[in-house]
């Protein structure tokens, strides 16, 4: 076993960025890396669940798949053919703040993909007829996600809604059916004048370019588009639960209960140091064989099949605003044993918080995430869009690349006072009950 | 009205870097690659060890094996090994397939040394203690519960198991009787006589130089021996069509559909036309099928065929997961689209559309380490060598829209093919009928 004097350092992540505003208020982000001849191109918009209008939830996906049916210079299925047909591949995603765009490309298509990319921020082509095979297109989304899949959804589907009390936090981010069904061109057009503003934009360029030449052709493709205001972001903060919320979710498909326990933490963009410590835990609380929750849970007691402690909706604890959330999930094969499963997660958090960690542990779980972390940037594409939604969420690209450090510098109290926050009486608690029984 | 903007054309493609890599076969008989791709300081490994057998309970063995093998050694129990693992920046993940057992890790580069060492420790002396195998045999059994209440991974099986009756290749998950019934003692036994370095092969890529590297897995392995074990294994007998089967899933919102039929090796002289007859036809989202299905009818989120590659054979494969009530008009469609592959060329603009993509995916697939040091893994264990990555493109060039005419006739005519539907049978089966012979 390596001894503490040999053991290897925090990695440090070297990259250079340049940062450029157009005129209409786009915000540029480029991180130039010679090593492999491929390009990133990724625009982030300051616009996800969150933004959706009541009655049309689940209007934010369904607008990102209506933002690849053409633009104001391309037809459908064009997007999709110049990016393949230039060797690249491409994509979108939508989140709670944010909804992103993507080309990996070889290097020599980078101009395409800005052309691309720009099209579509100009102006897309929303017809009815796209709307209504894009709105289908989406439902067999969601059944192959949900309705048609055990635990499908759970428990970003289900969990919100117990914990939260505003629409805009609460609601279903996939959208119901109904709401889908009935969303028109004229509220794409409106969602789009809205939310779709250069201004509201952050585009990066990571990989294989020259930045002289790239800010060239960014200004030739992007420059033209009209400057127009940027949204006011809406204040979707609410206050800590002060009681214990409980709730029940059938799932006929589902052959064993799962639960997923959901507590309010930091505000990462306020308080970024207090909602880092919270990061830390959840990496000491379940990741691997030696952490908190998996030796308890699964080893010791062989109370449940797995267990998973994570920040975010999504597992990606660096993409959310306030309020967002640290949710522990488990499924275990034994009905009975709901209290008994939420007593032995108490139990652990208990300890963390009264005895802190453990000796070589903080090191370890901080050394776990900054190789984690290391591992996403070897990527070009993450790349492009961990920079992108780094300046978009916390206005710092850099803050990317010197998370190793600040990881570094969290003690053992900060840790503490993380896990204290993580208290019965202010969680929302779900228990999902399975209907296929065997 | 303005005039269109015109989309920019390609600059000059950057030529392709050859890749530079330092290989040994070590006095075992393992196989060690080790490639310099410093983009972050990290290093990935990938330790591939043949694993087939016709053996009968070998598939619920192995599957334990690989949820067992690292929860105690000689030296370390199940926790003292993580701790070992994560003060490296570590993460260990263990895998069996009919064809090999993968040990999988990346660390923090100047950990290689002693994540070698924790390798090494782990294949001469893995203890599987009784306790941790019954432990980990009772959450298998869960999980492979959980992985059957899946309509995905039902149409998986289903279709392994018309495609290759009877073989090893037939079964994709293991059977539960059989998982229960493994002892410790069985896995210690399987360990002797499988987990052996002769035919296994070594990848290791990353912040590293490859001279280095190659002493550092000397020196850690050098305790590791055994010869590779005997015996050879015949692949399963090509399939050769017949009915759509399907499979009941009672209330089931979708039909899930898999088809599957004969591929091509990558040595085979014409697997870079089937590569681009299957792109042509539904591998990536600008294809004939997926534009059909998904972007014209609104039938399926992510119809997608591919081509699959085993040890013993490679594979044509199709899914396409669409609503109860369009399944018989989508299977018409998939079938509409197999016949028309298999009875006219393709245009000039289909090939060189799919051309590019062929060419500019393989650069993306091998521009991180953990994607290099997969597909390195990946080729060398399937007997293609590594010069097959930078000659590649050019055979893509050369493919002619007769070349993939040739190979779309033969391999993705709808007759060669074997079907399986999961979903509401009492929905389904009367709509299907009418188009295709059920069973």
């Amino acid at each position: 076993m390596p001894t503490a004097s040999r053991l290897p350092t925090l990695p440090s992540l070297s990259f250079e960025l340049l940062h450029h505003t157009l005129s209409n208020g786009l915000r540029v982000v480029l991180a130039p890396d010679r090593r492999a001849p491929v390009v990133a191109v990724a625009v982030n918009y300051d616009v996800g669940f969150r933004s959706e209008p009541q009655g049309r939830t689940g209007f934010a996906h369904l607008f990102e798949h209506l933002m690849f049916q053409g633009s104001a210079n391309l037809e459908k299925l064009e997007h999709f053919h110049y990016v393949q047909s230039s060797g690249g591949t491409f994509n979108g995603s939508t989140h709670l703040d944010y909804t992103n765009y993507y080309d990996l490309l070889p290097s020599h298509a980078l101009e395409r993909g800005l052309f691309l990319e720009a099209d579509r921020m100009r102006s897309p082509r929303i017809t009815k007829e796209n709307l209504a095979n894009q709105i289908d297109v989406v439902k067999e989304e969601i059944r192959v996600n949900v309705l048609n899949r055990p635990y499908g959804g759970f428990p970003w589907l289900q969990l919100p809604e117990l914990m939260y009390d505003t629409f805009p936090n609460a609601h279903n981010g996939y959208g119901g059916f109904e709401d889908l069904s009935s969303a028109t061109v004229a509220d794409a057009s409106s969602f789009f004048d809205s939310y779709y503003a250069p201004a509201n934009a952050v585009l990066s360029v990571a990989g294989d370019f020259d930045p002289d030449r790239a800010l060239e052709m960014i200004e030739r493709h992007f420059g033209p588009i009209e400057r127009r205001t940027r949204p006011r972001r809406p204040d979707f903060s609410e206050p800590p639960l002060t009681a214990e919320r409980r709730a029940q979710v059938a799932d006929e498909l589902a052959p064993i209960p799962a639960i997923a326990i959901g507590y309010r933490v930091a505000d990462p963009v306020a308080d970024f140091p207090a909602y880092l410590a919270s990061v830390l835990l959840a990496e000491i609380l379940s990741n691997g064989d030696a952490s908190r929750l998996h030796r308890a849970l699964v080893q010791d007691k062989g109370l449940v099949t797995d267990v998973s402690a994570y920040l975010g909706t999504f597992g990606d604890p660096l993409e959310e605003r306030d309020p967002t959330r640290l949710t522990i999930t488990a499924h275990y094969a034994d009905r009975a044993a709901t209290d008994t499963v939420l007593a032995a997660v108490d139990a652990e958090l208990d300890r963390v918080a009264t005895e802190g960690t453990e000796p070589g542990e903080l090191r370890r779980a901080g050394v776990q995430l900054a190789a984690t972390l290391s591992h996403e940037l070897d990527n070009v594409l993450n790349r492009g869009l961990e920079f992108a939604k780094f300046q978009l969420i916390f206005d710092d690209a850099e803050l990317i690349l010197r998370l190793p450090e600040l990881l570094g510098a969290i003690t053992d109290d900060d840790i503490r006072t993380a896990a204290r926050a993580l208290a019965p009486t202010s969680r929302a608690v779900v228990e999902l009950v399975p209907g296929a029984a065997k | 009205m303005t005039a269109l903007l015109e989309v920019p054309g390609l600059a000059e493609p950057a030529r392709p870097k050859k890749l530079s890599y330092s290989e040994r076969v070590l006095e075992s008989g393992l196989r060690v690659v080790a490639v310099r791709r410093p983009t972050v300081p990290l290093v990935e490994v990938r330790l591939r060890v043949p694993f087939f057998s016709a053996r009968a309970r070998h598939r619920a063995r192995s599957a334990l094996l690989a949820g067992t093998i690292r929860t105690g050694t000689a030296e370390h129990d199940r926790l003292g090994l993580a701790e070992a693992l994560g003060d490296l920046g570590a993460e260990l993940s263990v895998g069996a397939d009919p064809d090999r057992l993968l040990l999988s890790a990346s660390a923090i580069a100047s950990g290689l040394p002693a994540l070698l060492g924790l390798y090494a420790e782990i294949l001469t002396s893995a203890s599987y203690p009784n306790a941790e195998v019954g432990g980990e045999r009772g959450r298998l059994l869960e999980r492979i519960t959980m992985s059957r209440s899946q309509a995905g991974v039902m149409a998986g099986e289903a279709l392994a198991q018309r495609m290759a009756p009877g073989h090893p290749y037939g079964r994709t998950l293991p059977d539960e009787q059989e998982v229960a019934a493994t002892t410790a003692a069985q896995l210690r036994t399987l360990h002797a006589g499988m987990v052996r370095p002769d035919g296994a092969l070594l990848v290791i890529v990353g912040d590293i130089s490859p001279a280095r590297a190659l002493a550092a897995a000397e020196s850690a392995l050098a305790g590791w021996t055994g010869a590779a074990p005997a015996g050879k294994v015949a692949p399963p007998p090509p399939v050769a069509g017949g009915p759509l089967r399907i499979v009941d899933r009672p209330g089931s919102v979708q039909t899930a559909f898999r088809f599957g039929g004969p591929g091509l090796p990558r040595q085979d002289e014409r697997y870079p036309a089937l590569q681009l007859a299957n792109l042509v036809f539904g591998g990536f989202i600008s294809s004939r099928w997926v534009e059909n299905i998904r972007e014209r009818r609104g039938f399926s989120y992510s119809p997608r065929s591919a081509l699959d590659h085993e040890a013993l054979r490679s594979s044509f494969l199709i899914s396409a997961d669409v609503a109860t009530e369009v399944s018989a008009p989508a299977l018409l469609e998939t079938l509409y689209e197999l016949g028309r592959m298999a009875s006219g060329p393709v245009t000039e603009a289909e090939l060189e559309t799919v051309r590019q993509y062929a060419i500019g995916t393989l650069a993306i697939s091998t521009a991180t380490q953990s994607g290099l040091a997969s597909t390195v893994a990946n080729l060398l264990g399937a007997g293609v060598e590594l010069e097959w990555l930078s000659s590649h493109p050019a055979r893509l060039a050369r493919v002619t829209v007769a070349d993939v005419a040739e190979v779309a006739a033969e391999f993705l005519a709808p007759r060669r093919l074997v079907g399986v539907a999961v979903g509401d049978a009492g929905a389904i089966t009367a709509p299907l009928a009418g188009i295709v012979e059920v069973e």
